[in-house]
């Protein structure tokens, strides 16, 4: 219930919202859960594992149990803490893990069989028949057991990354990092200020205390004003910092259009910062933790702190009546502020045998909470005093164990951290992340007075380390009353006692995993998965921990903590990935000839990030096959027009571009005439085949080295590393080109023809030989003109500067419709080379030698080449390797496929007997069969035997016989001329 | 004669305009890749300096007037614009004009839009105007370079241009939708 003249909303302003299909109202500036306890909700969800009726613990983000479900269909976000989302207009929640309603459960039988599904239950039972596991066990408790669910659908809606940068990143923006941020801002510093919550002020938006003469609250505000005009001062709200990483990084999560009730698509829903820090003030705050009572997870039990901050901020009391049980002063502070509201405090339960009285509230010193009831909702308890048991009626009880500093991100670099004794709590050990400054309750300091003057120490050493210097800052009177606390971690007796709400763990179940060995801390938390809910175990690792060390008699210190990682709160992996979505994962590349590619119907095929035709359909053509076979034997007997920008081209300039090429190369190119191309390979360090492709030698110390499609990043890094690894004072100079350049092959008997009608002087066969290059004008633009050839035809390939590329392109290709040929796609480019058994990647894969690809007589042995001594190593020279051959099915109209194997005539196609494999296939219209390229061992010495070809896959199985690799005019006279 | 129709990788994508921020290209003439020669560094500058420009540091532009040379690597710039200079022999020079889409960002919000595509320290006194990086852009390769507060010029390979146009316009996009939220 809304408690009268309390809280900080402005009441005029309401929203109305939805709730599992149900509508209510709140103000501006609740949370999910604030508004549904004002209405009187208490149950939000279902646990985890037993489906126990749950509402919200917390008043924060560290909320283990009302985790609800956010919007419909594919943009559905599950696992949404209630704590957290604000509420709006448009807001449609749901409770989760339950069937068919929240208040009434069916899976909740899973509570009255828990004796049963103790930790490790299902390691124990679900052990056999094994094969069951995956097939049934599995898939079966996964339904059972777990929190909400994704949608399963593409969900297209926007979500960003960005970059930020700063002098000092502060984190948190309660008092000690209000002032951190304002000391760090006056010493001229950019700073980020990032804190998690709407509205800045942390703990002072919950507590009703003075801070510089006036409430708390309005300190926050008037300071988050003054900071937010400075230009040096970024303030994030909505902004959780996630992790610490290497050299100042952060990782930030900003929840930008979460609480929106009609965002525009534009804005993103949330955006993940990377926030580059010079050093880093971590205010991050405390978390208050549970005490392990039995039945200590209805709805109605809750930090009592989360109790001051749903009274003082949102001006909501979760019941009438309100109990407390606690083991230091906070409970007091608790009820004073109920009592001061008009609010019934019932008991407040100190565990403290000497415990303050109080004339406003009875107080129990030295008793504690034994059970409580209520099916939906605490309706009561039992409390055990030094004078007898006692039950009281209360359907609220704020419970505080003390406080665990949050200090979770510094130990992202796996540092550990320090026990106090005095807090009962780890604090950070200082240095653990370089350049990080723990400072206020997250620095175990837990008076507002002591907050803010560690805010300015905290932010001062953060600026010493950035290089600048504070001025001494003046620290505004506040609070500073001290905390104290006994020990409390759990209450003994009949029933479960919970440690770990959002993942269902007990007490039992930690004194189970210590009882069967697993006395880690590391293996305790595997064992009963706790703190490994979304919540990471933020209310609950402590005391799990504590209880670990009572079960295996040592000190806390001794037990140690689990290791925090990152991420601090969930991420989306929308927000991490943010951008990766559809077509978002690459660039996508195009040639100068795509749009006229396009038009003319042709598929693309994606080859690397470029995108190619495939083929180029004529009306009445029905399949693929058709066009390509009417383009290769368009090449054969006309002329053909393909587009081969895409293949890398490198700029080699300087005096020693010759050697350099003859080092990178197997073969030689000082010795290649200018105007000449050579087709040269080249080998890895290791000796196998990096890449293949021609150089041209364009003047004495000028070469364009062209490389495959798919490897031109590759070979311009690894010129890159030879030249400054290797060679580091040669006069080399590499530059790409490939995107300066469009290039375009142009093959078939009628090819020169083609060129000559738009060349300013026509070539013949002594102005370009075969394998010449020649610079040339083309329709009054200067162009390179090569004479090689991939199909086996009479061939060139033009280049021009790219901005002539389209209108090229299309001229071409009307000139060669024109010759009763055509634009000729990938698939046709294949079957041409295949034919003339050319090779590709597909047949240089990674683990192919030069002499295995038939290429051995190109490695030299008059000088030293890279992967020249590795190639010599006796497995690569071996006479058994696999070598390149051609594959021909014996019975006509067989097809082969890449991928198959290959086997002896007469043995089993198992993978003992294997001898090969086939790397690429075609049809030829050429020779009218289907062709292939593989690998076959000795392949070389075995032309005409009759092998076995069995795809497993696509379950072939047919005889083929073994052929030279060059299926067609093996003299190579037809692209001589 | 040139008998051939030009035609830029931008042509129809650009210019456009969310918020404050408007995309554009922008025409370099010509670019040209220099990298001196062994032992000719000397040369290429003083000839480079009798031009009005000099041999830029590491990151750094030197401009004059509608030419600049932008620091592209090690050993390695790009001259934008023609100069009457002969420096054959002295360095190994490409024709880089076509190999690039040149785009322009401008207006106050340029660098709340840049944040969301380079993992770059945009503040004035990390990255001034007159300054050059090559960086990431999204997953392209990029020149950038700040020719004032808030303008910036964008090279990328032109291949790409358009996914550079498509990734930069989701960005100003995505900044001019918050401005009103």
């Amino acid at each position: 219930m809304r408690v009268e003249g309390r809280g900080l909303l402005d009441r005029r302003r309401t929203v109305g919202f939805r709730f599992d299909g149900r509508e209510y109202v709140g103000f501006e500036g609740d949370t999910l859960a604030s508004a549904l306890l004002a209405e009187g909700v208490r149950v939000m969800a279902r646990s985890f594992k037993y489906h126990r009726p749950r509402g919200p613990l917390t008043a924060g983000h560290e909320e283990p149990s009302a985790l609800v479900t956010v919007g419909q269909g594919e943009a559905q976000v599950p696992n949404v803490r209630a704590t957290v989302q604000e509420i709006h207009a448009t807001l449609d929640a749901r409770s989760q893990n339950r069937w068919p309603s929240v208040r009434f459960d069916l899976m909740a039988v899973n509570d009255l069989l828990s004796p049963f599904f103790s930790a490790g239950f299902y390691y124990k039972t679900f052990m056999w028949p094994r094969r069951f596991w995956e097939g049934l066990y599995e898939p079966a408790i996964r339904r059972a057991a777990g929190l909400g669910a994704l949608s399963g659908r593409h969900n297209a809606d926007h979500y960003e990354k960005a970059f930020a940068y700063c002098d000092v990143l502060v984190i948190g923006a309660g008092p000690a990092g209000l002032m951190a941020a304002l000391t760090a801002a006056r010493a001229g510093a950019d700073v980020i200020l990032a804190d998690e919550d709407m509205m800045p002020g942390g703990r002072l938006l919950a507590e009703v205390e003075e801070v510089a003469g006036m409430p708390g609250h309005l300190w926050a505000g008037e300071t988050v004003a003054a900071l937010r005009a400075m230009p040096n001062v970024r303030v994030m709200t909505r902004t959780t910092v996630t992790g610490a990483y290497d050299h100042g990084t952060y990782g930030a999560l900003e929840r930008v259009a979460l609480h929106l009730p009609d965002p525009p698509a534009e804005l993103p829903r949330e955006c993940f910062w990377r926030i580059v820090a010079k050093a880093a003030v971590m205010a991050t705050g405390a978390h208050e933790r549970l005490i392990a009572f039995p039945s200590n997870d209805r709805p109605g039990i809750m930090q009592a702190g989360a109790l001051r901050a749903y009274l003082n901020r949102w001006g909501v009391v979760p019941g009438r009546s309100v109990a407390l049980f606690g083991n230091n002063d906070g409970i007091h502070r608790t009820a004073r502020d109920l009592v001061a509201a008009g609010i019934a405090v019932v008991a407040v339960v100190d565990s403290r045998p000497g415990a303050p009285a109080s004339p406003d509230y009875e107080v129990i010193a030295g008793g504690t909470v034994t059970r409580t009831e209520g099916r939906l909702g605490l309706r009561s308890l039992t409390v055990a005093t030094p004078s007898g048991e006692r039950r009281i009626e209360a359907d609220v009880l704020g419970v505080s164990g003390g406080w665990n500093p949050a200090l979770h991100l510094a130990c992202h670099m796996n540092g550990r951290p320090d026990w106090r004794e005095d807090i009962a709590a780890f604090v950070p050990r200082p240095g653990m992340v370089p350049g990080l400054f723990a400072a206020g309750a997250a620095n175990g300091t837990f008076s507002t007075a002591g907050s803010l003057a560690d805010g300015a120490r905290a932010a001062g050493e953060a600026l010493a380390l950035a290089g600048l210097r504070s001025a001494k800052p003046e620290i505004p009177k506040a609070e500073d009353g001290g905390y104290s606390v006994a020990p409390l971690w759990e209450v003994r007796g009949r029933g479960r006692a919970w440690l770990d709400l959002s993942n269902d763990v007990t007490t039992k179940d930690v004194r189970l995993a210590a009882q069967e060995n697993y006395r880690s801390v590391e293996h305790m938390k595997r064992y009963t998965t706790q703190g490994m809910a979304p919540d990471q175990g933020k209310t609950s690792n402590v005391a799990a921990l504590a209880i670990l060390a009572d079960a295996t008699g040592r000190t806390i210190p001794e037990t140690g903590t689990t290791t925090f990682r990152p991420p601090y709160a969930p991420v989306s992996i929308a927000a991490m990935g943010a951008g990766a979505q559809g077509k978002g994962f690459l660039p996508q590349r195009f040639t100068t000839s795509h749009k006229a590619a396009v038009e003319r119907g042709a598929p693309m095929i994606e080859a690397g990030m470029w995108y190619r035709a495939s083929y180029f359909p004529r009306p009445g053509e029905r399949t693929w096959r058709e066009s390509c076979d009417r383009e290769v034997r368009a090449v054969r007997t006309r002329v053909g027009v393909a587009d081969v920008s895409t293949l890398g081209k490198i700029d080699i300039q300087g005096a020693d571009a010759p050697r350099f090429l003859d080092f990178v190369y197997t073969n030689t190119f000082s010795t290649l005439p200018v105007g000449r191309v050579r087709y040269g390979v080249m080998l890895r360090e290791d000796g196998m085949v990096l890449d293949d492709g021609t150089s041209a030698r364009l003047g004495e110390t000028h070469y364009v080295m062209s490389t495959t499609t798919a490897a031109a990043a590759l070979v311009m890094r690894h010129l890159e590393f030879v030249k400054q690894a290797h060679c580091p004072h040669w006069d080399v100079h590499l530059i790409s080109v490939t995107e300066s350049w469009a290039q375009f092959a142009v093959a078939g008997p009628l090819s020169r023809n083609l060129l000559n009608s738009m060349l300013a002087s026509p070539v013949d066969d002594a102005a370009l030989p075969y394998m010449g290059v020649a610079e040339v004008t083309l329709m009054g633009v200067r162009a390179r003109l090569f004479r090689i050839s991939f199909s086996g035809e009479l061939g060139f390939e033009v280049a021009v500067p790219s901005r002539f590329g389209e209108a090229l392109w299309r001229d071409l290709v009307a000139r060669a419709e024109a010759l009763g040929g055509g634009a000729y796609g990938m698939e046709a480019l294949n079957v041409l080379r295949i034919e003339k058994g050319f090779i590709t990647h597909a047949e240089i894969h990674g683990r192919v030698t030069a002499d295995d690809a038939g290429l051995g007589g190109m490695m030299s042995r008059k000088k030293d080449f890279i992967g020249r001594g590795a190639a010599q190593r006796e497995a690569l020279v071996s006479p058994d390797r696999e070598q390149l051959v051609g594959l021909r099915p014996v019975q006509p109209g067989r097809d082969l496929t890449a991928g198959g194997h290959l086997f002896e005539k007469g043995a089993q196609p198992v993978r003992e007997n294997d001898q090969g494999y086939v790397t690429s296939v075609c049809h030829s219209p050429t020779l009218g069969s289907s062709l292939g390229l593989g690998f076959l061992r000795r392949g070389r010495a075995r032309k005409g035997e009759i092998v076995r070809f069995v795809d497993h896959l696509r379950h072939a199985d047919f005889l083929v016989e073994v052929t030279d690799p060059v299926f067609f005019d093996p003299e190579g006279g037809r692209a001589r001329g | 004669m040139v008998s051939l129709i030009a035609k830029s990788a931008l042509d129809g994508l650009v210019p456009l305009t969310e918020g404050n921020v408007t995309l554009t290209d922008w025409d370099p003439g010509t670019v040209t890749s220099l990298s001196p020669m062994r032992g000719q560094e000397a040369k290429v500058e003083a000839a480079l300096r009798s031009a009005g420009l000099g041999w830029p540091g590491p990151n750094a532009t030197v401009a004059s007037g509608d030419r600049a040379i932008l620091r592209t690597g090690v050993g390695q710039a790009f001259l934008i614009g023609s100069l009457p200079l002969r420096l054959e022999g002295l360095a190994a020079m490409t024709d880089q004009t076509d190999g690039w889409a040149a785009l322009e960002l401008d207006g106050p919000g340029a660098t709340d839009v840049l944040a969301r595509l380079v993992a770059v320290d945009l503040r004035m006194a990390a990255f001034a105007p007159g300054q050059v990086l090559r960086t990431g852009l999204t997953h392209m390769m990029s020149i950038l370079w700040r020719t004032g507060p808030a303008t910036f010029r964008i090279l990328v390979f032109r291949s790409m241009a358009q996914t550079a146009v498509h990734e930069i316009h989701v960005a100003m996009k995505s900044v001019a939708a918050r401005a009103g939220h």
